[in-house]
């Protein structure tokens, strides 16, 4: 008997709560047999808008391109100047710089639990997790005055400096989200239910990850050890200390318990940050931005962010804007040519859930 | 794994923990929560500390802001009166316009919140149309976190003791890198064009010495002001006064970077090489100038570009009258004033020295030759003091002693030298005084901050060790019995404020007389125009009211048509730029008068 192929579009209004793109599925029954991944919904040209703006302006896009995780995009657009012109950091800065990303990791990986669980049909944990979230968006608020796209980190430093009392008030959510972590574990990592959706669900072949350029979690859950923070230390990173977990499983419940694992380092590396603070400047600042021209030259910098692997090629011609601006988003691999791979042969029913554990981020995926 | 999982069935139940409480994400008890201290939320403008520099609007990027002109706000000096408005549904709260306002007007508040229907309702006018906004602010700019560069580049100078051993140039000029750095704090706001007289392009010409393109920057200097080194050496630049970046930190160095970019050009013929200015064909009309100062000149210069046939006649041995004549040479060296007329000269200006009208030339002379005749003749004669024993010898006008010794004629000066005034001129006298040896003092009616000259002139007087005696009212010079001069008798001052809104006033206090030894009395408190050179009839033609000519605003013409007239002799102002203006103005003028319109 001939079975038939059923398409179906997923998408492209939110698949799971990744963000807009389509995924076109070709079904025998429930299973898929071929995906062909379609973007272009959330198209806004940045790499193109960077070079009509000055070196300045270009910073409070950067954030735009990733909206769960913002910062290490500031991050590495800051970087890239302050490499091309030289420019040196405040180590003051530096910490502040590493304690933003780190913040951004944990509300980051909070919303990534929201996600994993909430396509997988659990519903209390999404709530749980972005209640939790809020705590910490509320530290952002309280540092940058933003909560989301928080413009903080720029070339030279960071905009302000801490307030009175911030630190104190940190680890007092460290506390807080590291005592939830028991109920995460009981809800999620101990539930039979999600270990039953999760366990060898959306496996990637550990050759062809490598070969295609995965990184971030979906890689070390194949068993490789990388990690630009620990490879290619930047700001204070070599200066802390934190391992870096691996999983052999190389499916999606191999990348969970790497990000829980994640999720503990982080807030390990936000006690250490804030032991060490050191008093000082926060900001070497830029001259006027009307005239403020970089030399000309390059800068490729990169940075780990809890999707994997980000970086930034930045090319200045002597002028006072870019001429060229291509960042590599770790979601470009994992959400468009492995997605399609990976999800031959599954369940059209984990597709989002798939989706989601590979940190899947439309905006990023359409720079 | 088995087919029943114990412990993975139990352990979610912890969720029922939940069970009859609000949902986690609502937060408990829910109050509505004012926004963080450095929350950035809707605008709030200080309206009357905004100066409409329009910097905000230049740094955003989405083109949110505009600036738009209010009834509540007049235009006035250093304040363009335009205010920004901010379109809240293209704003992205990046804040770069708090981080770029000069003056820190601009701030964020904590509200964030509001709903309408109607998009245009998201279009206003911060700090107008959300006054209680003040109550509400939330990130806004310090000094130190502005993104406004305050601190202006130091100029290098000769150290003051070092200065007054000879007339060597005072200020030594800014090196590349420091002009660079110093024109990249301009943030091209264009306030300074408004209130210089000659609205001279100050924005374009410091954005080419930033970006290393000072030929570029000499062409647009050129285009409205024909001697612009001296400008940059000695111009009284209102436009630093009202520069956006001193209200909160020190002005650009303007005049100093226009003194930068001239100097690049190190002999006329450079300066012809590089301005290369299109010069039109002879259009057959003659004009004639009655002196080369700065109006002169500047219409000399402007009208031989459009064609005309100039002669100017200069009494004295060289050009550029009272900036040549009246400025001290540690100020102005003459080799700049002869590389700028020199310029003028190649292009086409014809320039008779040594020829005074009404002796070597009569001015009717010149009104028939000619089919238009321009009048800039300057202030040239030093006001009396009024008190008792003003002819007695060594009292003499400081203005006469300046142009002594700039035409290089011998002078004596004694060992005690009292300099009477506070402007500029005063502050020459006695500084030149300084230089020949005397030990000087200058007496000023008010107090040292109301005196009119430059605050860098008066430093500058202070560190070569000249003595300045504030709140002094003069009372008579002191002779002996054959005659000779002994030295001046003042009263001292106190101030009181001036019950119509004036600056305070000095009021003599009782028993103040007190004595001052002189050799010297140099009187330096104004100077007005000598018209013995026109005959009685064009006196009467001419309108010459409380000593000034009177002309045309726009187009500098007398009352008789033929005769224009700009500089010292016209404008109360009194200074080079202004003259200047006068000059390039009546070019026009002039234009309109042969031709019926501007050519």
């Amino acid at each position: 008997m001939r079975e038939k192929t059923t398409t179906l579009y997923l998408g492209p209004q939110h698949p799971g709560i990744t963000g807009n793109m389509m995924v076109k599925l070709s079904l025998k029954g429930d299973t898929i047999v071929k995906a062909k991944t379609e973007v272009g919904y959330l198209h806004r040209a940045f790499e193109k808008l960077l070079e009509k703006r000055n070196w300045l302006q270009c910073f409070t896009v950067m954030c735009r391109f990733c909206v769960p995780e913002p910062d290490p995009m500031e991050n590495i657009y800051a970087r890239a100047v302050e490499e091309i012109e030289g420019r040196e950091v405040p180590e003051r800065a530096k910490y502040i710089r590493t304690m933003v990303l780190e913040l951004a990791r944990l509300q980051s990986f909070l919303l990534w639990y929201a996600g994993q669980n909430g396509s997988a049909g659990l519903y209390t944990v999404p709530q749980w997790s972005v209640g939790d979230r809020n705590y910490i968006l509320d530290l952002f608020e309280e540092l940058t005055g933003g909560r989301i796209y928080h413009m903080y980190t720029w070339p030279g430093g960071v905009r302000r400096d801490l307030p009175e009392g911030f630190e104190s008030r940190v680890l007092k959510v460290m506390d807080y989200i590291e005592k939830r972590q028991e109920d995460y574990d009981r809800m999620m990592f101990d539930n039979s239910i999600f270990q039953k959706r999760a366990q060898g669900v959306g496996i990637i072949n550990k050759e062809k990850a490598i070969e295609w350029g995965v990184v971030g979690a979906p890689l070390r859950a194949c068993g490789v050890k990388s990690d630009i923070r620990i490879d290619e230390p930047y700001e204070i990173y070599d200066k802390l200390d934190f391992i870096v977990p691996t999983q052999e499983g190389a499916d999606v419940w191999a990348r969970a318990l790497v990000r829980r694992a994640e999720f503990k380092q982080s807030i390990s590396i936000i006690r250490q940050i804030i032991d060490k603070m050191p008093k000082g400047e926060i900001y070497n600042k830029v001259p006027n931005p009307q005239k403020w021209t970089l030399p000309k030259g390059n800068a490729y910098v990169r940075a780990e962010a809890v999707r994997g692997e980000i970086g930034m090629f930045l090319q200045s011609d002597g002028g006072n804007k870019p001429r060229r601006v291509h960042v590599r988003g770790a979601a470009y691999v994992h959400a468009v040519s492995l997605l399609e791979d990976v999800l031959v042969g599954q369940n059209v029913s984990d597709v989002s859930f798939i989706m989601n554990s590979l940190g899947t981020c439309p905006p990023e995926i359409e720079r | 794994m088995g087919f029943f999982n114990l412990k993975g069935t139990i352990r979610p139940l912890t969720g029922l923990k939940q069970f009859g409480k609000v949902p986690h994400t609502i937060e408990y008890p829910n109050e509505s929560k004012e926004a963080a201290p450095r929350y950035r939320g809707f605008h709030f403008n200080e309206i009357e500390a905004c100066i409409g520099c329009g910097n905000c609007s230049t740094i955003c990027m989405n083109g949110a802001i505009d600036m738009i002109s209010l009834v509540e706000v007049e235009g006035k000096k250093g304040d363009s009166g335009l205010r920004p408005r901010v379109d809240h549904g293209r704003c992205c709260w990046c804040g770069l316009c708090v981080e770029v306002c000069p003056t820190g007007s601009l701030a964020l508040t904590k509200e964030y919140l509001y709903v309408s229907p109607d998009a245009n309702s998201f279009l206003w006018t911060p700090g107008v149309d959300n006054p209680e906004g003040k109550e509400k602010i939330s990130f806004y700019s310090t000094a130190e976190s502005s993104l406004t560069d305050m601190t202006r580049v130091p100029m290098r100078e000769l150290e003051g003791m070092e200065r007054i051993k000879s007339f060597a140039e005072v200020v030594l000029g800014y090196e590349e890198e420091e002009a660079r750095k110093e024109a990249s704090r301009c943030i091209s706001c264009g306030i300074c064009t408004e209130v210089c007289p000659d609205h001279m392009h100050i924005p374009e010409y410091i954005n080419a010495i930033a970006q290393a393109d000072d030929h570029s920057a000499i062409k647009i200097i050129y285009d409205n002001n024909p001697l612009p080194e001296m400008c940059g050496k000695v111009c009284t630049r209102r436009c630093e006064d009202v520069c956006a970046v001193q209200v909160r930190g020190e002005a650009l160095a303007i005049r100093w970077l226009k003194r930068y970019a001239t100097e690049r050009a190190e002999n006329a013929e450079m300066i012809r090489e590089i301005v290369n200015p299109e010069i039109r064909e002879s259009n057959g009309k003659k004009v004639g100038i009655v002196g080369a100062g700065p109006s002169g000149l500047t219409a000399a210069y402007y009208l031989a570009l459009r064609g005309y046939d100039v002669t100017v006649y200069e009494g004295r041995s060289k050009g550029g009258g009272m900036t040549m004549y009246g400025i001290p040479k540690y100020r102005l060296p003459l080799e700049s004033l002869e590389k700028q007329i020199g310029y003028m000269e190649r292009i086409g200006v014809k320039i008779k020295f040594n020829t005074q009208v009404g002796k070597d030339i009569s001015f009717e002379e010149i009104y028939q030759q000619y089919d238009a005749v321009f009048l800039g003749i300057g202030f040239q004669k030093g006001w009396k003091l009024g008190v008792p024993n003003e002819e007695a010898p060594g009292v003499q006008p400081a203005v006469d002693f300046l142009v002594s010794v700039n035409d290089g004629q011998e002078v004596k000066v004694g060992k005690k030298v009292v300099v009477i005034g506070g402007g500029n001129v005063a502050i020459d006298a006695a500084r030149v005084a300084r230089r020949y040896g005397a030990e000087v003092s200058i007496l000023y009616r008010r107090r040292v901050e109301d005196m009119p000259a430059d605050w860098e002139e008066i430093e500058g007087a202070e560190d070569e060790g000249i003595h300045i005696i504030a709140q002094a009212i003069p009372k008579q010079i002191v002779v002996d019995e054959h005659g000779k001069l002994k030295g001046f008798e003042y009263i001292k001052a106190r101030m009181e404020q001036d019950e119509r809104g004036g600056r305070p006033r000095p009021v003599p206090i009782e028993g103040g007389e007190t004595f001052v030894p002189a050799d010297d009395v140099m009187v330096a408190i104004g100077q007005e125009a000598d018209y013995s050179f026109l005959p009685e009839e064009f006196k009467k033609n001419i309108e010459i009211s409380r000593g000034r000519i009177v002309a045309d605003p726009v187009t500098f013409q007398t009352s008789d048509p033929k005769i224009f007239a700009g500089g010292d002799a016209v404008n109360r102002t009194a200074d080079a730029i202004s003259a200047i203006a006068n000059g390039f103005n009546a070019v026009k003028g002039i234009d309109k008068f042969l031709f019926g319109k501007e050519k």
